[in-house]
């Protein structure tokens, strides 16, 4: 061997090493660990667009699996991560483990971060598309739904997405000082965010110290007056959009009670005890086939088919969270349990069947000071139920009212097609419709619902998609294309500096070494002009 | 080859540590911001025994359990693990590949490394706390003999069991397709 090639076998093997060195075991069992070192120039360029869980599990998939293929991020704050770090509540760290794998992703040698790049503004999606050979669309929802009635802009009204936001962190939401100084909150929605919403206006400021929730939230819920939370939903319990652990964390929570009308559960015990009280699971075997969620339903035993109007079967997930849902809402609790709620000085509840239909405000005209809420009734039954109006209203006196009824995904360049009424970008299977080269992954795609490990799979679908239009010559990836090093140029024209990934590590250093000094895992910076500071040094 | 080989061992062994003070360090991080006391330390199921103290033998053969894995291809893979390990530990540690799997680390934040059973073997797993069945409720094509694989502790009892990696398309909390 010339000596020449043996340097270069000992710098493969250096770098093998070092690359092992960084790699923790569960990234590296994730793949994510390249070992090769330099990008031949013929490799398929891959451009993606937003940081978040999308956008870099898109990409781990990508390089995984090919070799040739090089995959650029970018994203348009300083900071990657997305919802992950934004979206995610401070008192689920654990949910953020998913970060491990997209630190590694970031390091790949075939994969590279650039923040603080605006696509749409900073550069257009068509010049994207120039530089590469496919450009994946994963930026999510920045936008959230109205509730569409008069008063929603008062003082006193937020979505939930600028409420969370505004705990976590995110830079444009950090001046939404919301007033906590009423002692009713109404939440409208009953998903798991607005759980989560509940959930940190209710909890004692000693658990909440300890997370990553931003300080001036911190602050403001240590002088908080709110002690009653109503979740409102249009539907009834069984449409509950909520899952059981949040449920379990409401019903938990320290210092707090649930306060429930009966009422209005009327006819959800009888179909409860309709069902065998195990509920029967089809047994596996090896050779079983899969199944859906309708298949796990089963009929309601002879002796209930006349009672209740609702002859719905329950699969198991549904059916456990009812039974918990009841638990807390009407049955008699234990002495012990008894005497906790009696000490305890914060309430919460869920509200069905309400619909908003005004914010009504202070006599001063400038703050909401109630909701009134539309009765509905239940029609159909099955999946196929619906909320219908009674024509009767109630007015529920609040100071705080926070909408939860969905985050909404933005048209972000004019060249990119979009689907105003679902606010998702058309497309099939990832591809955009009518634009080749063109994919997208996420909460963009599909729309604004799921956990993390659904957009995981989405992200993986879409890279299985791109894959395979490489590799049947659908995309054409054998034309030399400039990639970042094309980017890079019309930023720097434009004054735009990208954030890189160790950029992103310094801020991340000193976010940490902030928080460590009140013991909080880190200590989020709010303003952009101060993580570029920070990244920049 | 050989380099690689010893490299993984050598950060195996360090990685095991790391992964079980970051257990620990999770538990004490847990019981501090989460309400939920009570369950927190069960979050851990599986404590790892082997790594610590001064006794550096080399791991023994007849330590081992074999297990097998049947994969989302159909295929079974052969595997052997150390009573003590969860089978999420066992699957990282071979390097088994299953997209997606173990999205949270096993901190029971999700459902991806849902695995089916066959009924005797079920029978003979450690009980399933709520927190688990919390998780396992959302992952999709549950069964009645289904696990989550980060709870599972290898025991020797479990020798030759063979479990299952079903098609994993997300959790249930997603679109609106009826209850969401």
């Amino acid at each position: 061997m010339s000596t020449h090639k043996a340097a270069l076998c000992k710098v493969q093997i250096l770098k093998l090493f070092l690359t092992s060195a960084r790699c923790g075991r569960i990234t590296r069992f994730h793949g994510v660990c390249g070992l090769s070192t330099s990008t031949p120039a013929s490799s398929a360029k891959v451009c993606i667009v937003g940081g978040g869980p999308a956008g870099f599990y898109t990409a781990q998939h990508l390089v995984k699996t090919r070799t040739d293929v090089q995959v650029d991020i970018y994203e348009r704050l300083p900071v990657p991560f997305g919802l992950v770090r934004f979206g995610v509540a401070p008192d689920h760290p654990e949910v953020k483990n998913v970060i491990n794998t997209f630190t590694q992703t970031a390091q790949h040698a075939r994969c590279s971060f650039h923040g603080n790049v605006r696509v749409g503004k900073d550069v257009t999606v068509e010049e994207l598309q120039e530089a590469y050979h496919a450009v994946v669309l994963s930026y999510g929802a920045e936008g959230n739904r109205t509730m569409g009635v008069p008063g929603e802009d008062l003082a006193g009204v937020y979505s939930a997405k600028d409420f969370v936001g505004w705990y976590n962190g995110l830079p444009r939401n950090s001046e939404l000082r919301p007033d906590l100084s009423c002692e009713t909150a109404v939440i409208l929605g009953q998903g798991n965010v607005a759980l989560d919403v509940a959930r940190i206006l209710l909890s004692p400021v000693d658990i909440l110290k300890k997370t990553d929730i931003t300080q001036h939230a911190l602050d403001a819920l240590a002088e908080s007056s709110v002690r009653r939370v109503l979740i409102v939903g249009r539907r009834g319990p069984l449409q509950v959009a909520c899952t059981i652990k949040e449920l379990r964390e409401m019903v938990n929570l320290p210092g707090t009670r649930p306060e429930m009308e009966a009422s209005e559960f009327e006819g959800i015990a009888e179909t409860l005890k309709c069902l065998n009280s195990t509920f029967p699971l089809p047994k596996a075997s090896i050779g079983t086939i899969y199944l859906t969620r309708n298949m796990l339903q089963t009929p309601p035993s002879q002796s209930c088919r006349n009672s209740a109007d609702q002859q719905q079967s329950l699969a198991r997930p549904r059916k456990r969270l009812t039974e918990l849902l009841l638990k807390a809402a009407i049955e008699t609790p234990g002495e012990e349990e008894l005497e906790r709620r009696n000490r305890a000085e914060r309430a919460w509840g869920f509200r069905f069947l309400r619909k908003p239909l005004e914010v009504l405000p202070s006599t001063d005209l400038i703050r909401a000071a109630g909701i009134r809420l539309a009765v509905n009734r239940l029609e159909g039954d099955g999946e196929g139920v619906r909320a219908v109006a009674t024509g009767e209203v109630e007015d529920v006196e609040c100071g705080l009212v926070i909408s939860s009824i969905g985050y909404k995904s933005l048209l972000i360049d004019p060249a990119v097609p979009f689907d105003a009424r679902k606010a998702i970008i058309p497309n099939t299977m990832g591809r955009v419709q009518q634009t080749a080269g063109l994919y997208c992954s996420g909460w963009v795609k599909r729309g604004p619902t799921g956990v993390i490990a659904t957009t995981m799979n989405d992200s993986f679908d879409t890279a299985r998609t791109l894959l395979q239009d490489i590799g049947k010559g659908t995309l054409d990836v054998s034309t030399v294309k400039p990639g970042s090093q094309g980017v890079s140029a019309l930023l720097e024209k434009r004054g735009v500096k990208p954030v890189s990934f160790s950029d992103w590590e310094k801020i991340d250093s000193e976010e940490t070494r902030r928080g460590e000094i009140k013991g909080k895992p880190r200590e989020k910076m709010l303003d952009v002009g101060e993580m570029l500071q920070v990244a920049r040094a | 080859m050989a380099l690689m080989t010893s490299t993984r061992r050598l950060f195996h062994v360090s990685f095991r540590e790391n992964s079980l003070r970051r257990a620990e360090a999770l538990i004490s991080a847990t019981n501090t911001t989460s309400g939920n006391l009570s369950l927190a330390g069960q979050r851990m199921a599986c404590i790892r025994v082997r790594d610590f103290g001064t006794n550096t033998q080399p791991l023994r053969a007849d330590n081992k359990v074999t297990v097998h894995f049947t994969n989302r291809d159909g295929e079974k893979i052969s595997v052997k693990g150390s009573p003590g390990d969860s089978l999420l530990d066992v699957i990282i540690d071979q390097d088994l590949d299953f997209d997606g799997f173990g999205a949270c680390e096993g901190t029971l934040a999700c459902s991806t490394c849902h695995l089916i059973f066959e009924e005797d073997v079920y029978n003979k797993l450690g009980p399933i706390t709520d927190e688990e069945m919390d998780m396992l409720d959302l992952a999709y094509g549950l069964t009645d003999t289904s696990r989550l694989g980060c709870q599972i502790c290898l025991t020797r009892s479990l020798e030759g069991m063979t479990a299952r990696v079903p098609e994993s398309v997300a959790d249930i909390r997603q679109s609106g397709d009826g209850s969401s």
